[in-house]
């Protein structure tokens, strides 16, 4: 029964461009997806491997200047950026891997932070390749519509959360929670800890590039302060896998529904104005005291709460 | 040819002398004792042939080839596996998922890792025990989770460090038991212990560390018998 679980999901938002949705409607759809392969990836190093990052825009944002450069620069359709981008991204997450991860915990978590912000300024200043601050902008767009888009993104959500599935039962993924669960341990039973390590964010990186090099496809307009944001891109990686829950398969399209959601809500009060982010820590505390496992992870603990109360 | 050797080992955490100039030799499919009052250094030892301390001087041997060189998840590939005085579970994961987690060191794919976790853990004793999170799981069967794990790795020499520690007599028992056990599989084995009575009846030799340094070596009675050995360990005990 629970194998058929993904996917009959998957057949439902197969049928979703034929229910005839608004465009704005289907633009949440796909940003919820977009951020769901973010999530998903990132709970593969940080909430598998124990390796928590606070610089996954560095990943995002390099994905998305790959597919953005090579239709600037090269003259390529930005959607070769795809490919080109799991390349690139783990060719850097290489470099980020051998410079971070020899750093345990807190300490690699800051050494992440640390790169976001490195990339940031890397692409505001390499003005010749990147354009600076001016961004990169697609001028032709591929498609007029949604839903090529919305197939598109759930095609790579799919295979995100298809590959991730496999890893975690696979060797791999027993080696990621021995990591996380005691890397000294882990290093004494055989398990080449900085390998695997490096694998995890490998991994991770490269799903949240081809996350990032849709999102320059699809926006079609990109620069250094919305691709390598740190509270727009990094933080928000984190909190959707939080809210929807650490180290679960559905936490993270979870986290991803209940963010997109609730920021889409909180910008439409015309009131709150920037005010939305703290409506998020506000959101994330009461998380973290009330579901510190997420929601994936306290859904029995939801449910027999509503049958205590019911029996009451 | 000896199994494992530790050569003129010394290591220096800034200027302590942690262990000073240890030499000794473990052979093939004998129980090795090591003994000495707290902080003789018997943990640090066991770190230095596991690989997380490279000594300052000296080398260790095992099979004849150098591994003093090497990274802990090396050596452990090599075919020596330990367990830790203060025991590290992978706290989340249910005892079979442990276990599991380190059969894949050898195994080539995960049905055969599976059946190396089941038969460790029917071996340690801990196969009504499999499905349960190892955080929660009592010291005595803690104790022997460090063990199976180490087993897992199909280790030809094992280091066991304070196994017994804080155990009941009856989970006192079943560790010994399975010791033979494990000695049977012909696992040459290395055991740190405080506990006096074990040490004695399963011990081929002892060797007694004091501050840094190797004062004794020998068989159980020998050892009983060193007046050096009675004056800096024993001694305290008879006291008592």
């Amino acid at each position: 029964m629970k194998k058929l679980i993904p996917p009959l999901i998957l057949g439902l938002l197969i049928i979703v461009p034929f229910l005839g949705f608004s465009s704005y409607l289907m633009h949440i759809l796909i940003l919820v997806i977009m951020w769901a392969i973010i999530g998903m990836a990132w709970n593969l190093l940080g909430g598998y491997c124990g390796q928590v990052s606070f610089g996954h825009a560095a990943f995002f944002g390099t994905g998305a200047y790959t597919a953005g450069i090579l239709y600037q620069k090269f003259g390529l359709s930005a959607w070769w950026g795809l490919p080109s981008s799991v390349i690139v991204v783990t060719l850097v997450s290489l470099v980020i891997g051998f410079i971070c991860l020899r750093l345990r915990g807190p300490y690699f978590a800051l050494a992440t932070l640390a790169m976001g912000v490195i990339m940031r300024v890397t692409a505001e200043n390499l003005v010749d390749f990147s354009q600076g601050d001016l961004g990169i902008m697609i001028r032709e767009r591929t498609w007029v519509g949604k839903t090529w888009y919305y197939y598109t993104v759930l095609f790579i959500a799919a295979g995100t959360f298809y590959i991730i599935r496999k890893v975690i039962e696979s060797k791999l993924g027993y080696y990621f929670v021995a990591i996380r669960e005691d890397q000294d341990a882990a290093e004494s039973l055989g398990i080449d800890t900085t390998r695997y390590k490096t694998v995890a964010l490998c991994l991770s990186g490269a799903f949240t590039g081809l996350a990032g090099a849709f999102y320059m496809n699809y926006m079609g307009y990109i620069d250094p302060k919305v691709v390598f944001a740190l509270h727009d891109i990094s933080i928000v990686a984190i909190m959707v896998v939080m809210i929807g829950g650490v180290a679960t398969f559905w936490g993270p399209t979870i986290g991803a529904i209940i963010m997109v959601l609730f920021a889409e809500g909180v910008r439409s009060i015309p009131q709150l104005g920037a005010a939305h982010m703290t409506l998020f820590g506000v959101l994330l505390i009461v998380i973290i005291i009330f579901l510190p496992n997420g929601i994936a992870g306290g859904i029995p603990k939801i449910g027999k709460r509503l049958r205590l109360r019911g029996v009451s | 040819m000896f199994f494992l050797v530790v050569r003129n080992i010394s290591i220096f955490f800034g200027g302590l002398a942690a262990l000073s100039n240890i030499s000794f030799s473990v052979n093939k499919g004998e129980i090795l004792g090591l003994i000495g009052p707290n902080g003789a250094g018997k943990t640090t030892l066991f770190n230095v042939i596991n690989g997380f301390y490279r000594p300052s001087e000296g080398d260790v041997l095992f099979k004849g080839n150098t591994i003093s060189h090497l990274k802990p998840h090396q050596i452990c590939t090599l075919g020596i596996a330990r367990t830790f005085q203060v025991v590290k579970p992978l706290r989340r994961m249910s005892v079979y998922d442990n276990v599991l987690a380190s059969a894949f060191l050898r195994a080539k794919n995960r049905s055969q890792a599976e059946k190396i976790a089941l038969d460790i853990l029917e071996f340690a004793g801990l196969y009504d025990a499999r499905d349960l999170i190892s955080k929660g799981l009592p010291l005595g069967k803690r104790k022997r989770l460090e063990i199976a794990r180490a087993l897992a790795t199909d280790p030809e020499m094992l280091l066991l460090d304070e196994s017994f520690a804080g155990l009941n007599p009856t989970e006192l028992n079943e560790s010994i038991e399975i010791i033979k056990k494990i000695r049977a599989r012909g696992i040459t084995m290395m055991i740190i212990e405080h506990h006096m009575k074990v040490i004695m009846s399963i011990s081929d030799r002892i060797v007694v560390l004091n501050y840094g340094e190797k004062i004794a070596e020998g068989t159980p009675l020998e050892i009983a018998a060193n007046p050096l050995v009675v004056a800096a360990y024993l001694g305290d005990m008879a006291s008592a």
